[in-house]
């Protein structure tokens, strides 16, 4: 069971496994989620390059998962803690391309208020997208406690933990998997294997045949789906999250794709990553194999793709160009949110600050390039 | 007002705040139906059942991760981490994710939990079982960091470490679980963090100590003012982080001498946080140097462990020394 690969969409798009049932809205949201992806990934590292924002993680080929995973979810209860690479995530339920810009340039508007690099996305609203921390791993654990306190409570939310292949190796995934396994915790393990961690290929991350394997250890089911093949990765993860709503327990899913950019802007993959392996995989494209799905079945018409592409490229822009403008956060978030309550070393060392700066003419609303 | 001992005071603070609020947790290695190692939480799963006190696979990480999740959507959790020595797999936990939450997300994900560890020598416990790691926590912006030296500090300060905000480390000195009773007050008692105690009047010398060096430091005060009648204040810091740096400049400025006591190796210990904020605010104010009295800079030994950790003659001969400097 857990090698056998999940697929219902096969490259070309033509169907190959047993039609899911899902709404068109859902259909046209999965693939606006992936427009976006790709856009607002194109555009970052566009941004990058250019020395507008300091660094992006491509999500180039990557995007069904997110998607998929996250139409499985209904933000009214459940929480997604989600990897870096994970942007489909947060345009599914409506995040928007503004909104991850401000992250992105770390401005004043950005909900860390600058505090984090780039791509370490936080919301709260429209979804509760937990904080992205930079320590591979550590938030499986977290996703556990989460679950567990909707399950003592009673309620039926469920928390989708994603990570990636090298994740598979981390601390938190043992600890996650096991306690997940222990508590019965309503939580979905999502596994992005990409192949890739960093530089590092899957068969120097474990000697397991598959990732999906290791469930078995830790006492729930393993799916392995085609990770390219969004209304695959949907239909694993709505089964998956199904089970844990019913209070039957975890499930670890293993969405096997490829990242098809580098590790992030400041990686060179063609050092490392085989010319031939890409061109394989880009035969294998998510966007191209459910766009004639769509087509096919007669869901949105390839000029209505046209224009949504050209809308979801324009937001993108408009996005890059707002958040350009906005400054950077004030002085004194550097002090603030410590503690609930400034405590009066932090006070003290912020007055210096603020003193020291300002008598220098600087870092009092300082509207800026970023050189990061 | 009933005579606890700490540890009992500890049990008493849990299940005071967990009759009084349903979020409260309490989760870790044999902490239910046994009650812990050293029977902190004994009686917790019998009075709340296993919803609320429950025990976990072995494993530091996953504790605090849990716990962080557990705090991040809506509930109170106490880990209990069997001994501080075996807090390090859950050092990244702690120092990257509890600490760095607030921040990190603007304040949208806060982490209100407690983490409740013995520490310390004094019970032949060797490397593993002795260990005073305040200072590798006390280097965190966004913990707290909290070490009670009596029952009715250790129920109070709890109470308040549960209430507050923001992640606290809650050092129990496990050579006082049961070296004394005191009387505590019973119901919901708050002390609250970030304040000193004031052990000891005087104002010839002062001595800075906390955990397990009260009792030490008190001694040593005794026999000093037994033997050449000279008043030596002493001041439990009780919360090492954010600590009331008023306090002790205000005090050090008073007495003008200072001993720093701790167990924790010296090299980059607490003490040397001290003696920083003191020369760089009552500078003026001394009249002889700082001088620490802490455990050596080695591996906690076991057999001679009474010669690594500091008693109250080694206290007594450094407050001799700043007494006689000119
Ligand atoms: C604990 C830790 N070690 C090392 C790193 C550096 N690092 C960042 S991403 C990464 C690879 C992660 O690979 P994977 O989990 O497969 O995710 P992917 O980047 O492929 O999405 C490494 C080694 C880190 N962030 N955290
Ligand atoms: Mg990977």
């Amino acid at each position: 069971m857990s090698d056998q690969l999940l697929q219902i969409l096969d490259p070309t798009g033509r169907k190959v496994g047993p039609a899911p049932r899902v709404r068109r809205e859902v259909l046209r949201r999965l693939l606006r989620a992936m427009l976006m992806t790709r856009h607002f990934d194109d555009r970052c590292m566009k941004l990058q390059r250019t020395g507008k924002i300091g660094f992006s993680v491509p999500n180039l080929g990557i995007e069904a998962v997110s998607a998929g995973a996250a139409a499985a979810l209904d933000p009214e209860r459940d929480w997604i803690a989600p990897s870096y690479r994970d942007f489909a995530m947060a345009f599914y339920h409506g995040v928007s391309a503004e909104a991850m810009m401000d992250t992105q340039f770390g401005n004043a508007a950005d909900n860390n208020r600058g505090r984090q690099m780039p791509v370490h996305f936080t919301f709260r609203e429209p979804v509760r997208f937990l904080s992205i921390s930079s320590p591979i791993g550590t938030h499986l654990p977290q996703a556990v406690g989460i679950a567990l306190a909707m399950k003592k409570r009673g309620e039926d939310g469920v928390c989708l933990a994603s990570f990636g292949d090298g994740g598979t190796s981390s601390l938190g995934f043992h600890s996650g998997l096991n306690f997940a396994g222990v508590f019965g915790a309503p939580v979905v393990f999502l596994c992005q294997n990409n192949q890739w961690a960093i530089s590092c290929p899957i068969d120097k991350q474990t000697a397991s045949a598959t990732i999906a394997a290791k469930a078995e250890a830790y006492g729930m089911p393993g799916r392995r789906v085609d990770g390219n093949d969004v209304l695959a990765v949907h239909k694993a993860v709505t089964e998956a999250v199904k089970r844990a709503r019913a209070g039957e327990g975890p499930t670890l899913i293993e969405a096997v794709t490829m990242r098809m950019g580098g590790h992030s802007t400041s990686d060179d993959p063609s050092r490392y990553v085989p010319a031939e392996l890409l061109a394989e995989w880009r035969e294998k494209d998510p966007l191209i194999r459910f766009q004639r799905f769509l087509v096919d079945q007669g869901v949105m018409g390839e000029e209505e793709i046209a224009a949504l592409d050209a809308e979801c490229a324009e937001e993108c822009a408009a996005a890059a160009r707002a958040a350009a403008g906005k400054g950077r956060p004030a002085l004194d978030t550097i002090f603030s949110d410590v503690y609930a309550e400034l405590p009066p070393h932090l006070r003290a060392q912020q007055d210096w600050c603020i003193r020291h700066y300002s008598s220098r003419g600087e870092g009092v609303d300082e509207k800026g390039e970023f050189p990061l | 007002m009933t005579e606890l001992t700490l540890v009992q005071a500890v049990n008493d603070g849990l299940k005071t705040k967990m009759r009084e609020d349903e979020t409260v947790l309490v989760l870790g290695e044999d902490v239910g139906p046994k009650g812990g190692v050293f029977l902190a939480t004994e009686g917790l799963t019998a009075e709340f059942g296993e919803e609320r006190c429950f025990d976990t696979p072995l494993s530091e990480d996953g504790i605090i991760g849990v716990g962080i999740g557990l705090a991040l959507n809506g509930m109170k959790p106490v880990c209990e981490i069997q001994f501080q020595d075996f807090i390090f797999p859950a050092f990244d936990q702690i120092v990257s994710e509890a600490a760095k939450f607030r921040y990190r997300s603007g304040g949208m994900y806060t982490v209100p939990m407690v983490i409740r560890t013995p520490y310390g020598g004094g019970i032949r416990g060797g490397l593993y079982h002795s260990q005073s790691g305040e200072a590798y926590f006390c280097h965190t912006p966004g913990l707290k960091v909290v070490v009670p030296s009596t029952p009715a500090d250790a129920k109070g300060l709890l109470i308040s470490a549960i209430e507050d905000p923001d992640p606290v480390l809650f050092l129990e000195p496990k050579a006082l679980y049961r070296s004394f009773r005191q009387e505590v007050p019973e119901g919901i008692w708050r002390v609250p963090l970030s304040t000193v105690r004031e052990v000891r009047p005087g104002d010839d010398a002062v001595v800075f100590c906390y955990g397990a060096m009260v009792p030490v430091c008190e001694r040593a005060a005794e026999r000093i003012a037994e033997a050449r009648g000279a008043a030596v204040r002493v001041v439990d810091l009780r919360t090492l982080l954010p600590l009331d740096e008023e306090a002790v400049i205000a005090a050090a400025r008073a007495c003008g001498r200072v001993v720093v006591v701790h167990e924790a190796p010296r090299f980059c210990g607490y003490g040397a946080e001290i003696s920083a904020l003191i020369a760089e605010h009552a500078i003026d104010a001394m009249e002889a140097p700082v001088v620490r009295v802490t455990g050596f800079d080695t591996p906690f030994p076991n057999t001679l462990e009474h010669y690594y950790l500091p008693d109250a003659r080694r206290v007594v001969d450094a407050l001799e020394r700043v007494l006689d400097y000119e």
